[in-house]
């Protein structure tokens, strides 16, 4: 018998995304409510051992395509073959990860298979049979319940919000081969080139986020070498040395380093470090908030941290008020120690 | 050469919006064009410049929304699309889309169809895809910069910002684009543009004139609410030096087991 519930795995170059195995573990707590196992699918090009790490986290069959088609993600031949083996076994539900490939492959096999998509979930609640998904909405600052009337129901799931599970090497399952849906002539895209990103966490998934905002620029004692010239060369200086402690810390802690639109706005640090509104949406365990106000566009996007650190000269900036911990002071005198308080408790 | 930007009115992106009674309300805040899809019109205005033809923006709203389509024609829009419909109720990102493609072919399609990433509101960030999907072309989404974009051969490359840095993707043309906020800086609308805005005449279709019936909604809000309010006490970390506030600090930080 053909399981009800699917997990797409995302994966980027034989990488799998650790998003995927919190979706197997949102699979294995709705198969408690649907019954049987867990199909999880893998497409990529040499990806085999995805497949079979997925049956230790809770996968009990595994449907792996291999192909040159497939060596990149492409929306188009992934949607097809989803869609193919969807229309073939009928499952209630196929969960992906909230990834940038996981919401457009949602979103493309929601059309092929005729059904409804609810993207970015972060819980589910199950009830005879039907599932109400609950998503934030208005940049967070409303919380909606969602149905869908229509079968499967596609969901991609926040990440970082549903947890991962044990993996376990005890664990059983069978791979089953299957093939593409689509030849490369009839694909209307082509990868032609990667270019690396300059950090090595990726915002989305990190554990720990060190933002810094506005308080970057303001250090007027901070005096720039004498080739910088000119206010805005002197700011964007100045926020380099700020963005380098910010950087150096989220190092340490085995994070990643974030920045509010403040500084992006200028051209003072690069776009993909921004959070927020118009920036990445993250919900890290801990984020230090350094020099950042808290704007209400900033909080949209890290206002589901857990743990809330705000460091910024102005006792009443609002980021406070979102803050479990805060340190009214300037983000150059605490950075450097706290750097080294952190080094010193985590052994480094 | 012809580009449909596809942009939705939302409530200002500073709005505090809540729920009273059940309703969503964001009391005397602006309504605009959503943030995202300002690079949505941008990239279509600065392709059209540069190939020449010009842009229609389209939306799907009330008979009375006006305020993104007016922004959309004050930075340069040709044409303002809104489709329209007194029998239309509630639609899911699935219905949206069918009637976003059902218009675009209305108008006759387009070599560049344009959409921001998603909108403030919903946050869903689905509709273009499934839109590219209903028409049959290809889509790119989370374009960080368009690389090149060539009539005679029918394509465009375009960089894609993805989690783990950018992606250089070839296409054929028609196609259907997303932006991120890298991709240009939108123009501010000009005064000619804003007189322009003010004078310009919507053009209102109905499901009828689109030749379709209302489509299905699958996905349907059955709550809405305010999120819960966190009960959060903020503990101010003090001492007599910063290297003595950072080892309290850092107390607290280990404390929390969070790393």
């Amino acid at each position: 018998m053909t399981n009800k519930i699917w997990v797409y795995l995302d994966q980027f170059k034989g990488k799998v995304s650790p998003a995927s195995w919190e979706a197997i573990g949102a699979a294995t707590q709705l198969s408690k409510e649907f019954g049987g196992g867990i199909t999880a699918l893998v497409f990529g090009k040499g990806v085999e051992e995805i497949a079979q790490e997925a049956i230790t986290f809770g996968a009990t069959e595994v449907l792996l395509a291999e192909d040159d088609t497939l060596n990149d993600f492409r929306p188009e031949p992934y949607s097809s073959l989803l869609a193919k083996l969807a229309a073939e076994q009928q499952p209630e539900v196929i969960l992906l990860p909230d990834t940038t490939r996981g919401r457009d492959l949602a979103a493309m096999v929601s059309i092929d298979l005729k059904t409804g998509v609810i993207p970015d979930v972060i819980a589910l609640e199950v009830s005879a049979g039907e599932i109400t998904a609950t998503r934030a909405v208005y940049s967070g600052k409303l919380i909606s319940k969602v149905k869908c009337t229509a079968r499967p129901y596609i969901i991609t799931l926040r990440l970082r919000t549903f947890g991962k599970p044990e993996s376990d090497d005890g664990r059983k399952g069978v791979i089953t081969r299957v093939n593409i849906a689509v030849a490369e002539e009839n694909i209307p895209s082509k990868v032609k080139e990667y270019i690396r990103g300059e950090g090595s966490v990726s915002l989305t998934e990190a554990n720990v986020i060190v933002a810094g905002g506005r308080g970057m620029v303001n250090r007027p004692t901070l005096t720039p070498p004498a080739e910088i010239r000119g206010d805005k060369e002197v700011d964007k200086w100045r926020t380099q040395q700020g963005f380098k402690l910010i950087s150096e810390l989220a190092e340490t802690l085995g994070g990643a380093a974030g920045a509010s639109r403040a500084v992006v706005d200028p051209g003072y640090v690069a776009y993909e470090h921004q959070i927020g509104q118009t920036g990445k949406v993250v919900s890290p365990n801990l984020y230090i908030a350094c020099g950042i106000s808290g704007a209400i566009q900033h909080l949209a996007g890290m206002r589901s941290s857990k743990v809330i650190v705000a460091i910024n000269r102005d006792a009443n900036a609002p980021i406070f008020q979102s803050a479990r911990f805060g340190v009214v002071g300037d983000l150059f005198d605490i950075l450097p120690p706290l750097n080294a308080a952190m080094r010193k408790r985590l052994g480094k | 050469m012809k580009a449909i930007a596809c942009v939705k009115q939302v409530p200002d992106s500073a709005a505090t919006v809540s729920v009273q009674n059940g309703r969503v309300t964001w009391g005397d805040a602006p309504l605009v064009l959503n943030p995202w899809d300002e690079y949505a019109v941008e990239i279509a205005l600065q392709q059209t410049e540069a190939h020449g033809g010009d842009v229609t923006a389209l939306t799907l709203g009330k008979e009375d929304e006006k305020e993104a389509l007016k922004t959309a024609i004050a930075m340069g829009c040709k044409e303002a699309v809104r489709v329209s419909d007194p029998a239309l109720g509630a639609t899911d990102s699935q219905a949206t889309a069918q009637i976003l493609a059902a218009a675009i072919r209305k108008l006759g399609g387009a070599d560049l169809i344009t959409f921001g990433m998603q909108a403030i509101d919903n946050n869903s960030g689905v509709t273009a895809v499934q839109t590219a999907r209903l028409l049959g072309i290809p889509v790119l989404t989370l374009v960080s910069k368009v690389v090149s974009l060539d009539l005679t051969t029918n394509t465009i490359v375009v960089e894609r910002a993805i989690e783990d840095g950018k992606q250089v993707v070839q296409a054929s043309l028609p196609v259907v684009l997303t932006f991120v906020k890298e991709v240009a800086e939108p123009r501010y609308p000009s005064f000619i543009g804003i007189r322009k805005a003010a004078k310009a005449e919507v053009k209102n279709l109905s499901l009828a004139e689109l030749g379709i019936s209302q489509p299905q909604s699958f996905v349907r809000w059955a709550e809405i609410t305010n999120p819960p309010q966190k009960q959060i006490v903020t503990e101010i970390i003090s001492g007599g030096s910063p290297e003595e506030i950072a080892e309290n600090l850092a107390d607290k930080i280990m404390a929390e087991k969070v790393l």
